[in-house]
């Protein structure tokens, strides 16, 4: 609450003082909106800090289940490799193809980056720590994450070669086909919360029992959802096992193979954004956001529930990271099969069922108190 | 203020990108303005209070719709300058037809009254006390529930329709069956044969 407070009312207020004095006048309007610009910057710095440690988290993960070192040269235990990367792309040399439309070709990676920005308007760190607390919140994470596939349709043609259009197709068909599947969970999460919002999703998972942990949507009905949209969102974001959009031994690097420099950054950066976003989804969704596990004095400490988040966040991507790691490549049929066949039908029918359950069974059970 | 600058924002990019639509040489870039007027017109949603239909507009329209057009326009292989060439001398005949449209447009918009009370009415996107959602939700699950089920049975039967129109039941395909190979075994697969030394084919 206090972080949000300082951003809405102190820094406004302080602003609007300083700015008075001085040489122009700033009312107080602009003096929120600066605030606000200020805050987001903040938050957009976090992030991009966050994924690099994210991709090194991803790297020494994998190493560690083949028995290597990962990287370890760059900084104390390689922390600074991901930096390192990053630089030593910015000053490589952007190549654009010569048969390529330019303007879509340089539009693909600003698409694809802004999606994965924009989705974290309203995925609340702690409580009351969101930049918009909007009443269709969880709609507009799946608006936004949807949107990610034109990043890579846009370069996939705009690229003008064979295996980026390839790749595009690929992206096209295998993001339609897993959003439904999505969508029918993020339902049946909406039919247990009884709201859009994404905050309120997490208060609706709330409790004063003890073992708090047992009062989260994981435990319950939605626990096979939560299945479900953990696989669905490997598919989404294009992690292995579904990772055909640039399996290297068929696609040599799929839509990204005549990008170099910054814009392969960008769509680099907007790969690993989504995953945390994703990864952040679920937290929210099925294990309670901020909401400490266990409700005992210092674990449940309110500020600590950033923490909470960063600690579901992570645990999430550790499961990504161990399934890069472990799964091999499905094929593209199989692929197809699994989202359609499997788990559009499983979705449906739990749609019905936790409606079911939510309308005539939960009014009538009576948990015990511990819970 | 800001409201004001906003909707001329949108309106203005809107309009122009729908007519970028039919105005663009390249099939894609009209696919790509197509859905900038997506965008546009959730913004305008948003400003009207309705942020429940501007989400949804997104999510189908542009998430879905769009995708799936942008996944075949990409595959055509038409030469659109080619066919635009011929264009030209059908354009009074479509002129005609359009000045047709203009003109039974004009005379219904001309005939037409709003009450006064009308105004009040639309200012609000959502009765007082209720979000968006909600009222949305009352009015197609609680009053219209059964004309809901009726246009969803509609549906239903037109996606029907389409998947027997193009269902071709080709003789000779083969198809994998996952269950038959996860239930086979290495002793079904594999036979262990005994061959002695110059009885092997």
């Amino acid at each position: 609450m206090a972080l949000i407070h300082f951003f809405q009312y102190w820094l406004p207020s302080v602003l609007g003082r300083v700015f008075n004095t001085g040489w122009t006048a700033m009312p107080y309007g602009w003096a929120w909106f600066l605030s606000y610009a200020v805050f987001i910057l903040i938050i957009c710095l976090v992030l991009m800090l966050g994924v690099a440690v994210v991709i090194l988290a991803d790297r020494k993960i994998w190493a560690a289940v083949q028995m290597r070192r990962g990287p370890n040269v760059v900084g104390p235990f390689g922390l600074l490799q991901t930096i390192a990367d990053a630089l030593k792309f910015l000053f490589k040399e952007v190549i654009i193809p010569a048969g390529a439309n330019k303007v879509i070709f340089f539009l693909a990676p600003i698409v694809s980056v802004m999606t994965a920005f924009i989705a974290w308007a309203v995925i609340p760190f702690n409580n009351g720590w969101v930049i918009a607390d909007i009443n269709v919140g969880i709609l507009y994470l799946f608006a936004v994450s949807s949107l990610g596939v034109y990043g890579t349709v846009m370069a996939g043609w705009a690229s003008n070669s064979k295996y980026p259009f390839l790749s595009a197709l690929r992206a096209a068909a295998q993001m339609v086909s897993y959003e439904v599947s999505i969508g029918f969970v993020i339902i049946t999460v909406l039919l247990f919360a009884g709201t859009l919002n994404v905050s309120q999703i997490v208060r609706a998972q709330e409790t004063s029992g003890v073992l708090a942990l047992l009062h989260w949507n994981w435990f319950s009905l939605l626990f096979p959802m939560l299945v479900i949209f953990f696989v669905s969102s490997l598919a989404e974001t294009q992690r292995p096992p579904f990772d055909l959009l640039e399996a290297e031994s068929e696609l040599v690097a799929g839509f990204f193979v005549e990008y170099s420099s910054g814009p392969f950054l960008l769509f680099f950066l907007a790969e690993y954004m989504n995953v945390i976003m994703l990864c952040g989804m679920m937290s929210i969704l099925f294990l309670g956001g901020w909401l400490s596990p266990i409700n005992i004095w210092p674990l449940n400490i309110p500020w600590l529930g950033f923490i909470w988040f960063l600690l579901k966040i992570a645990f999430f991507f550790f499961l990504m990271a161990m399934v890069k790691a472990m799964v091999p490549r499905y094929r593209y049929d199989q692929l197809m099969r699994l989202g359609w066949k499997i788990f559009l039908p499983t979705s449906l029918i739990w749609v019905v069922l936790t409606a079911a359950y939510v309308t005539f069974l939960r009014p009538v059970i009576h948990l015990p108190g511990w819970l | 203020m800001f409201e004001a600058i906003a909707f001329y924002f949108f309106a203005a990019v809107l309009l122009l990108s729908a007519l970028m639509v039919i105005g663009a040489r390249n099939p894609v870039h009209s696919v790509l303005f197509l859905i900038l007027a997506f965008f546009n017109a959730a913004g305008l949603f948003v400003l009207l209070g309705a942020e429940f239909l501007a989400m949804i507009l997104v999510v189908v329209y542009v998430g879905a719709v769009a995708v799936l057009f942008l996944f075949v326009v990409m595959m055509l292989d038409v030469d659109f300058a080619e066919l635009k060439k011929g264009a030209l001398q059908y354009l009074p005949f479509g002129a005609l037809i359009g000045l047709v449209l203009v003109a039974e447009l004009v005379m219904i918009g001309g005939t037409w009254m709003l009450k006064p009370a009308a105004g009040a009415a639309r200012a609000h996107a959502a009765p007082a006390g209720l979000s968006n959602t909600q009222a949305l939700g009352h009015i197609l699950y609680t009053d219209y529930v059964y004309y809901f089920q009726i246009a969803g049975l509609g549906l239903l039967v037109a996606m029907i329709g389409a998947i027997v129109l193009t269902l071709r039941a080709r003789p000779g395909v083969r198809r994998q069956n996952i269950a038959a190979q996860n239930a086979r075994t290495a002793a079904m697969a594999v036979d262990m044969l005994d061959i002695k030394p110059g009885e092997g084919a």
